[in-house]
């Protein structure tokens, strides 16, 4: 069993997400370790990119505050080192496509393998680009992380057949950042997925509190948060510790109570 | 269907929501690019309403100040809404309507693409919403001003460096929040295929026109076509029907800001790398990590990190020239040509007038050269103004 595996090994999985280096590198380390303890099963971390086209004003104001600090992929890979004398857990990088094509895509990803890391999401790459990608990553042995949307429709079981580690379910039309209501028919997505592969599915986007976190689970394999979780980083700065390892406990929480 | 490639560059590197709608729009514009009925319908609004063919003019003063090649103007500052936006902008509303969308979705650097989807859209009866760099919104206020009249919803765009690049990641954004009954009107040949592709088609008419009217007034080719490159739309709707025709030199002049070797520069092909941005491969100005730079050009049309994939293929296989044009250089074309031949051109186009002050001395004048006029310079005037010292706000 691979660690992305081993992620959905625990009941349904809670699956957190991180803008490095908002506030800091140093406070991302101890969230990652703080958020292991508190029930996270897989955690993905975001390399800051300057115009990240998927996000919604929470993510971008966080990917501007870690850029703004001087944050590069060097120094988050020398996170990830220091990470993993302490951890772990499963993690998987998520950018878009000019930050690892620019570093060299095979620079990147024979990085991203050798300090540990498990696999990478790119939400500006569909299954149209995967290629160009994919073929690394298999050699890295990462997995890319295949995206489905609720407009995927017929495009899903051509995208189920190339999927690697977990699917990522889009649970809504737009950007991320919190939502009040999630209507997309979740649980027809993901049958479609199990239909053409036995892969687990994750839904994210939208999700900030354990009711919605809660009904997300209970039509899939787990729940992804990232807006509400950066939210907390970027309104307590250094001291979002503990307030956000609580918040991770809770969720963690609600997603087994499916 | 094809991968939208040219060369190396293109592609569609676009999130998951917005690939059906692609796909959808591919498979329209293949459906109607062809029909009958929609190219009447197109050619009679670009004819009745746009006023084409636009004017290939001899620009007799600056040909003999300039003492060589002979200097001729595609008119496109005299379509309708000032500039050749308006070809596009046609061709992608009515293939929206055809396509049963009601509403449309624009960025706009200048104000120049988000006048002509306002404009199209009221023509049309379609809802439209244009999304503008804050900083673009004061640089062009009266544009602003314009797409309200003319019944369009204008979003400032703030996030970023508050530039045309911001105002295309917003767009986007709205788009794969509604996606049904919107269209995307891409300003420029760039963004994920099918959009070079479709855009380009649309623009191709200034090229044809341009072979037309040059071969009926001197029976030959031009030597040289000039155009100022952001995206590269207007350039490679100039350039299209003249890339077979070896003879003649295609030079684009991208927007240097206040100098190449400056951190204030827009200049893609001279300062930029190959990257993957805004759903194309294709280059742009980057850090060492892949950040995007903030660009700067005095041009707020030009002020964008990247070019259209198509130019940068004509780039690295040497068929087409791209040259760096400063703000300083632009300034002083756009005061000439209004003093020169009493045409006020776009501060956009003035990059492209520039550079044919310094070739056209150089060319034989047996030779000539064609200026793509891209835009009129109505709404530059309050800004150069400023450029020059003095105290005028619109």
């Amino acid at each position: 069993m691979n660690k992305i595996q081993q992620a959905f090994a625990n009941g349904k999985a809670f699956i957190p997400f991180l803008t490095c280096g908002d506030p800091s590198l140093a406070v991302t380390e101890e969230l990652v370790c703080a958020m292991e303890q508190a029930g996270a099963d897989l955690i993905e971390l975001g390399i800051p990119f300057s115009d990240p086209t998927a996000e919604g004003p929470v993510i971008q104001a966080a990917n501007l505050r870690a850029l703004s600090g001087g944050v590069t992929t060097d120094q988050i890979f020398d996170m990830v080192r220091r990470i993993r004398t302490r951890s772990q857990i499963p993690m998987v990088f998520m950018t878009y496509a000019n930050v690892v094509f620019s570093y060299g895509t095979e620079r990147f990803l024979q990085t991203a393998a050798e300090i540990g890391m498990d696999g990478l999401i790119l939400p500006d790459v569909p299954f149209e680009e995967r290629t160009e990608f994919d073929g690394v990553c298999r050699k890295y042995g990462l997995s890319l992380i295949s995206m489905i949307a609720p407009t995927s429709k017929e495009r899903i079981s051509q995208i189920a057949a190339k999927a690697d580690g977990f699917v990522y379910c889009v649970s809504s039309l737009g950007v991320t950042g919190m939502r009040s209501e999630i209507t997309t028919d979740i649980g027809s997505m993901v049958r479609l997925v199990k239909e053409t592969k036995d892969i687990p599915c994750a839904v994210g986007f939208g999700i900030a509190t354990p009711e919605q976190a809660r009904r997300m689970a209970s039509c899939s394999d787990g729940a992804i948060v990232g807006s509400a979780i950066v939210r907390l980083c970027g309104q307590y700065g250094d001291g979002c510790v503990p307030y956000v390892a609580e918040y991770v406990k809770e969720m963690k929480q609600a997603v087994l109570d499916t | 269907m094809t991968n939208g490639r040219f060369g190396i560059h293109g592609g569609q590197y676009m999130p998951e929501t917005l690939m059906n709608a692609v796909i959808e729009l591919e498979e329209a514009y293949h459906r109607y690019q062809n029909d009958p009925d929609f190219n009447q319908e197109l050619n009679t609004l670009l004819a009745e309403y746009a006023g084409r063919p636009s004017r290939l003019y001899f620009a007799r003063r600056m040909t003999e100040d300039l003492g060589g090649a002979k200097i001729y103007l595609k008119r496109e500052d005299l379509n309708h809404t000032g500039a050749h936006k308006i070809n596009n902008v046609l061709g992608q509303v009515l293939l929206a309507k055809r396509m049963g969308k009601t509403r449309v979705i624009a960025e706009t650097g200048a104000g120049q693409h988000g006048v002509a989807t306002a404009t199209a859209a009221a023509l049309m009866g379609m809802e439209c919403e244009v999304f503008m760099g804050e900083e673009d919104t004061k640089r062009q206020a009266l544009n602003v001003y314009r797409m309200r009249l003319l019944g369009a919803k204008v979003h400032p765009v703030s996030s970023g460096t508050g530039t045309l690049k911001d105002a295309v990641s917003e767009t986007m954004r709205e788009w794969t929040n509604r996606i049904s009954d919107t269209h995307y009107v891409l300003g420029s040949c760039m963004g994920p295929h099918p959009f070079p592709t479709i855009v380009r088609d649309f623009q191709a008419v200034i090229g044809k026109e341009i072979k037309e009217q040059l071969l009926e007034k001197e029976g030959k080719l031009p030597d040289a076509v000039l155009a100022c490159v952001g995206g590269g739309s207007n350039a490679i709707g100039a350039f299209y029907d003249f890339i077979p025709d070896s003879s003649v030199r295609l030079i684009g002049c991208e927007a240097a800001g206040r100098g190449v070797d400056t951190f204030e520069t827009a200049a893609t092909i001279a300062t930029g790398r190959l990257g993957i941005f805004h759903g194309m491969k294709s280059y742009f100005c980057q850090d060492e990590y892949g950040q995007i730079a903030p660009v700067y050009s005095i041009s707020a049309g030009l002020d964008y990190p990247g070019i259209g994939p198509e130019h940068a293929h004509l780039h690295d296989t040497g068929r087409a020239e791209y040259v760096a044009v400063t703000d300083d250089e632009a300034v002083g074309a756009f005061e000439y040509l209004a003093r020169m031949e009493g045409i006020i051109p776009a501060i956009e186009s003035a990059h492209a007038v520039a550079y044919a002050k310094t070739l056209a001395p150089a060319m034989g004048k047996d030779q000539i050269i064609v200026i793509n006029l891209s835009g009129r310079g109505d709404k530059d005037c309050a800004a150069i103004a400023r450029y020059r010292g003095e105290d005028l706000h619109e």
